[in-house]
């Protein structure tokens, strides 16, 4: 049994931020993460992916250079590779490295595992070929690898990002198919005023879209009926746009509208979650520290509400803040005094999200997709079949499960939950909030019997300290 | 041979690794989603309940759509790294009961 003042679960911007503020207070710190190198997805290989990669991924990409070289201070043991399978209210953590379990024991937990792409359910969605836009950006940091003839489909700034990026690598997608709407647009300048407090992405948008401008890539807005074509794997999109069809061949189709937070973990702690209708996504509910409705388990970063990396790393020192100040290390008054500016920029930072929240949206057509539409991708469970079970008196997700294996596969639900809940919600005029999400169960990854049954011998590793 | 997906930088060390019977050059330590994909393989496993091929999907370890078969154990090949003589076999279809 590894012991240590703070387990962190995540080392991207929130885990890191936290473990640097954590062991500067005196904490010993249990970071946990499944990759072999720290950064989370948005800083993934940061300390490795050298200066010409970097220079493809922009300058938001190197900000996270600082956060994973802190890691190396005392106090902070980092384990890669680790795969967190079970949590529990106490503090009590298990998972699994190298094919060994391990159990670790923090006087608090901080969840810090970061969003998920919101699934994006099209007809043929499940071809080799189609990937979340996330998972191009994926192979460029990890691996420098890029998509050739890729387009791009969906909507948000992401999307921007990762075209620029594309196009910076020489690779630019051959087309962007944008889903959001002229009245998405209208209704999101109400919040514009306050979004120029967060001008600097606003700006980084407008130069993003200059250059995809400049480099010819064609941009379809207000595109509807999306459609991935292919036998084996994908070889077009089809789509509506300005009152015709339009088909694209391709090799590649990048899906994204939007990021959600990966609330596996704290609902399998059966945390109170509530509904955050501007992002349509379930958060667990956190006090302005990051505490859950559990005491010693604090949530931070995007798993807990999707503000971005940097407002993520602040969310983390945050909770750091209070939980030395739990443990003793530190005076109430002290805690306030070094949170009043991180609170600061907080607020700048999540400036922008209203609007972006509104002129993004998620992509109608995906929230309620054609009944032949699979979107359980594991079992293969599709559209129509979660409506009549709706019919036949199905009210929730959990219901729905037992009904016909919807997110009863190995992904364990994390990229069908949001759609059984918004068809079911659909279905009987209820509010998603009432309609409810997916029980989660451990184990959250999973796991051998082997190495469960080897959980009582000695630990491979000694506890920070 | 053209694929899919380019390597930004394709010189470095390359190791032997099996894929389905086959023999590929694969750079070593790379993510091995990634070199397969570069390799040019799109079909990693196929679907447990119609067979449909499936390949990677997040890259993040969340969807499960990348499984193969490493030394008897089924793993997410966008978690697993690339080493010398790696056997790897498509995804199996587990059987429902």
């Amino acid at each position: 049994m590894i012991k240590a003042d703070l387990i962190i679960l995540g080392a991207g911007p929130a885990g890191m931020a936290a473990a640097a503020r954590a062991a500067k207070l005196g904490l010993s710190v249990l970071l946990l993460d499944e990759q072999p190198r720290a950064g989370g997805q948005i800083y993934r290989n940061i300390a490795q992916s050298g200066p010409e990669r970097a220079a493809i991924l922009g300058e938001d990409y190197a900000q996270g250079l600082p956060l994973a070289k802190a890691l190396g201070q005392p106090g902070i043991t980092h384990l890669a590779g680790a795969v967190v399978w079970q949590i529990d209210a106490s503090g009590d953590v298990a998972f699994s490295r190298n094919g060994r379990a391990e159990a670790a024991q923090g006087k608090r937990v901080l969840i810090a595992n970061g969003a998920l792409e919101r699934a994006m359910p099209l007809p043929g969605w499940t071809l080799p070929g189609v990937m979340t836009a996330g998972a191009a950006q994926i192979l460029l940091k990890s691996a420098g690898v890029v998509a050739e003839r890729a387009v791009l489909a969906g909507s948000g700034p992401l999307l921007y990002l990762i075209a620029a990026q594309m196009l910076r690598a020489g690779t630019p997608p051959m087309a962007l198919i944008e889903t959001q709407t002229r009245g998405d647009f209208l209704r999101s300048l109400r919040y514009l005023p306050s979004a120029l407090i967060g001008w600097r992405y606003l700006w980084k948008g407008a130069q993003m879209l200059a250059a995809l401008r400049k480099a010819g890539v064609r941009r379809y807005k207000d595109a509807t009926r999306l459609e991935v074509l292919g036998k084996d794997r994908a070889q077009a999109i089809r789509f509506f746009q300005a009152g015709q069809y339009h088909r694209i061949a391709c090799d590649t189709v990048l899906l994204h509208h939007g990021i959600v937070p990966n609330t596996q973990a704290t609902r399998s702690l059966r945390l109170p979650h509530l509904w955050d209708e501007r992002q349509r996504a379930f958060r667990p509910r956190i006090d302005a520290w990051g505490r859950t409705g559990a005491p010693v388990i604090f949530a931070a970063g995007d798993g807990a509400g999707i503000t971005g990396a940097k407002a993520a790393e602040l969310a983390g020192a945050l909770a750091a803040l209070e939980i030395a100040h739990d443990l003793g290390h530190l005076a109430a008054g002290d805690r306030d005094l070094a949170a009043r500016p991180l609170r600061f920029r907080l607020r700048l930072e999540r400036a922008v999200r209203p609007f972006l929240d509104t002129a993004f949206p998620a992509f109608r057509g995906a929230l309620a997709p054609a009944d032949s539409t699979i979107i359980c991708r594991c079992e293969e469970v599709t559209a129509g079949a979660i409506r009549h079970y709706g019919g036949l008196g199905c009210f929730g997700p959990n219901q729905a499960k037992a009904f016909g294996r919807a997110g009863m596969g190995p992904c364990q639900g994390r990229y069908c939950g949001l759609t059984v809940t918004e068809l079911l919600a659909a279905h009987h005029g209820l509010p998603q909030a009432q309609v409810g999400a997916y029980r989660i169960r451990p184990p959250l990854k999973p796991v051998t019997l082997g190495e469960i049954a080897g959980l009582d011998e000695e630990p491979l590793i000694n506890a920070p300290h | 041979m053209k694929t899919a997906f380019r390597n930004l930088s394709p010189d470095g060390p390359r190791v032997p690794v099996r894929f389905d019977g086959q023999e590929l050059l694969l750079h070593d330590g790379a993510n091995l989603a990634a070199a397969l994909l570069e390799a040019g393989v799109t079909r990693f496993r196929r679907s447990p309940v119609s067979a449909a091929p499936r390949g990677p999907f997040c890259m993040m370890g969340a969807c499960f759509e990348c499984l193969v078969v490493l030394d008897g154990t089924t793993r997410q090949a966008c978690m697993l790294e690339v080493t010398a003589g790696m056997e790897i076999a498509p995804g199996k279809r587990p059987q429902h009961d």
